[in-house]
């Protein structure tokens, strides 16, 4: 029996999951929306992992991360719970080494990690608006017509991108409808949008920061061609875009709890256990704390969102 | 007789409300501890785009009014802080409120022959003397605060029994609200600082260290910076912070006249306590701390005009900065996704 690790990275809209060993080799991978149900995602995503596992291996360690990585590292009883952003850093660097600035687009956030020797220097995070990301993407692509997956295509065919104003999601939205009635081609408006999310990333997230190569190019965005030409064009070298960019926190995660050696041994059973959630009011203070009381197999095992510590 | 209130912040009213309890003969009102109600009140009845301080300190005026009080107290400084009181008595007014403002600083001054008119108008037998007295003893009771947070600060992290420094200070607090003279202070904060320093704590070598600076106001609520000198102390760091009401009433201004002249970073005061982090954050980088955390509240502008500069002082002797702006309405789990990534990566430098 060798050893092996899990990590899941359950974002706000997909949810990621990899078995690795000890080397660092992805035995079993799996990649699902999480429908804004995380605990459902997560037994489905547990379920396709099982199946896609080899034999001969014994799970000995659970990383979560992605925005509900406290709940489902609870649910999976992980043995590290760590943020995004150090878990895209480590299984980024797990795969390239020598990497020095990783850019991260994903359903809702964006961010910018800077690297040196091996080491995170520097990071940023969109703070205020989820302008410029997958989410504002999607729906944009509802709007058009188009399938997301197909929007990269889309755009590659455009020689003359329009001028779309990406400051701001909803502002976006009106200009691209402007345009769109105006009279522009549909190719022309997607190549424009992909370029804002390019252009708007840079001077948000980006802003400031000495972007150096290598680049790695990763979360769900850097599936559309058309951002990772534009990416390219505008810093004026070369954008490394893993074929495994969109699992690499989860990389990241299992990394982790390998490293954190406190795993004990798993069973991956997600079927038996009963896991909920039931979320009130407290109002025993003006505070009014939204408390979220968490069961497993109808036992409360925790509760989150208080702000005195009484529950 | 006069129902007296104060806007809150941080550990402050205990000192504020020994001083009016002891030179007035007025009904002083307890202000309630902020609470969402006391931060959607002042974010109601604001001005969109005012720094967060203000609408923290309306929300409990109202709530303060609410509960009786017909005179508020508020103080003015060196930036917008400076208009408070004006403009919240107006926002008050035209809301219905009969009541009486005393704004202690006038035009960026604090005029004491003014300050004695007012009062005597609230207390007919309100006296000079015993005011200097009690003042006196309330700057030193302010100042033993301030140290003994600052020894908090730096070793709650790692105690051993978790919320033994929490409970101590909250006994302390009690019995400085009760003290009767100078002396029996003097006494009380030793027996404290005795206890304090008794306290069991780990300390390991290679602990963490970060210096937060920024803007006053968000560095003294607790509650208006989601508490992030409890969660720093929850990850076994270690917390240097220098702005508290001692420093700026008694050291600021002769500390900042010495830094000032001949500096390569700044050559003017840039108003409040800009050119301050300036100082500080040379300081941090100088006597090798691991991080700089520098918070403000949205919209203040003198700290955002301090940003550029500290990022580059920052960058020069490679220690990290993060930057946070609070606003009463940020998401709290962002703040600590970034604030958990921060101290991570910090590790990861110390440990490579």
């Amino acid at each position: 029996m060798r050893d092996c690790y899990l990590g899941v990275d359950i974002g706000s809209i997909s949810t990621k999951g990899v078995i690795i060993d000890d080397r660092n080799k992805i035995i079993s991978s799996a990649y699902i929306w999480t429908e804004g149900n995380p605990i459902e995602a997560v037994r489905k995503l547990i379920n396709i992992l099982k199946k896609r596992m080899p034999r001969g291996y014994k799970v000995k360690g659970i990383g979560t991360t992605g925005s509900a990585r406290k709940l489902i590292g609870l649910m999976l009883g992980a043995n590290s719970v760590k943020n995004e952003i150090t878990a895209h850093a480590v299984g980024t660097m797990a795969f390239h080494p020598d990497v020095r600035t990783i850019l991260e687009i994903g359903g809702q956030d964006s961010k910018i990690i800077l690297i040196k020797n091996g080491i995170i220097t520097n990071y940023a995070m969109n703070t205020l608006c989820a302008a410029g990301t997958g989410a504002f993407l999607s729906s944009q692509a509802k709007r058009l017509g188009i399938d997301v997956e197909d929007f990269g295509e889309f755009a590659l065919k455009s020689k003359n991108p329009v001028k779309i104003a990406a400051r701001c999601t909803v502002f976006a939205e009106s200009d691209l409808v402007h345009k769109a009635q105006v009279g522009y081609p549909k190719e022309d408006i997607i190549a424009g949008l992909c370029k804002s999310v390019v252009i708007n990333y840079l001077n948000n997230v980006g802003k400031g920061k000495k972007i150096e190569s290598p680049i790695v190019f990763q979360g769900g965005v850097s599936k559309n061609v058309g951002v990772i030409k534009y990416f390219k064009e505008v810093l004026g070298c070369d954008v490394i875009v893993d074929d495994n960019g969109h699992l690499m926190g989860a990389i990241g995660a299992a990394i982790l709890s390998r490293k954190n050696k406190t795993g004990e041994e798993y069973e991956l059973q997600t079927k038996n256990i009963k896991f909920e959630t039931k979320g009130f009011e407290c109002g025993g203070c003006a505070n009014n704390c939204e408390l979220l009381r968490i069961y497993k197999n109808g036992k409360l095992i925790d509760s989150w969102g208080s702000k005195c510590g009484k529950y | 007789m006069y129902n007296i209130a104060f806007p809150q912040m941080g550990d402050y009213c205990v000192p504020a409300y020994f001083l009016l309890s002891n030179i007035l003969d007025a009904n002083i009102i307890k202000a309630p501890k902020i609470t969402n109600k006391t931060i959607e009140l002042g974010f109601k009845y604001s001005p969109d785009f005012v720094c967060t301080p203000f609408k923290y300190t309306l929300g409990t005026m109202i709530e303060c009014l609410d509960m009786g009080a017909d005179t508020l107290i508020q103080y003015g400084g060196g930036c917008r802080y400076g208009y408070y009181a004006e403009l919240q008595e107006k926002i008050l007014n035209d809301l219905g409120y009969d009541f009486k403002m005393i704004n202690l600083v006038i035009e960026g001054r604090i005029n004491l022959r003014r300050i004695n008119k007012l009062l005597k108008q609230i207390d007919s037998k309100y006296s000079k003397i015993k005011s200097i007295y009690y003042s006196f003893i309330t700057l030193k009771m302010i100042k033993y605060m301030d140290e003994i947070d600052d020894f908090i600060r730096e070793n709650v992290g790692f105690e051993v029994v978790k919320g033994s420094f929490e409970k101590l200070k909250e006994e302390m607090l009690i019995k400085f609200g009760n003290v009767k003279s100078y002396h029996e202070l003097k006494i009380i904060y030793r027996y404290f600082l005795n206890k304090f320093k008794c306290v069991k704590v780990y300390k390991p070598d290679d602990r963490l260290r970060i210096g937060i600076i920024g803007e006053l106001y968000t560095l003294m609520e607790p509650f208006s910076n989601y508490y992030i000198e409890k969660e720093l102390a929850k990850n076994n760091i270690e917390v240097k912070r220098f702005t508290n009401v001692d420093y700026l009433f008694l050291r600021k201004s002769k500390r900042m006249k010495k830094y000032l002249k001949n500096n390569p970073y700044v050559k003017y005061s840039m108003g409040a306590d800009a050119s301050d982090n300036v100082a500080n954050c040379q300081y941090l980088c100088e006597n090798g701390y691991d991080g700089i955390i520098h918070i403000k509240s949205s919209f203040c502008t003198p700290e955002i005009g301090v940003m550029q500069v500290i990022s580059k002082i920052a960058e020069s002797y490679d220690v990290p900065i993060m930057f946070f702006s609070f606003d009463g309405q940020s998401s709290e789990t962002g703040f600590k996704t970034r604030l958990e990534a921060f101290y991570d990566m910090l590790e990861m430098r110390k440990n490579k």
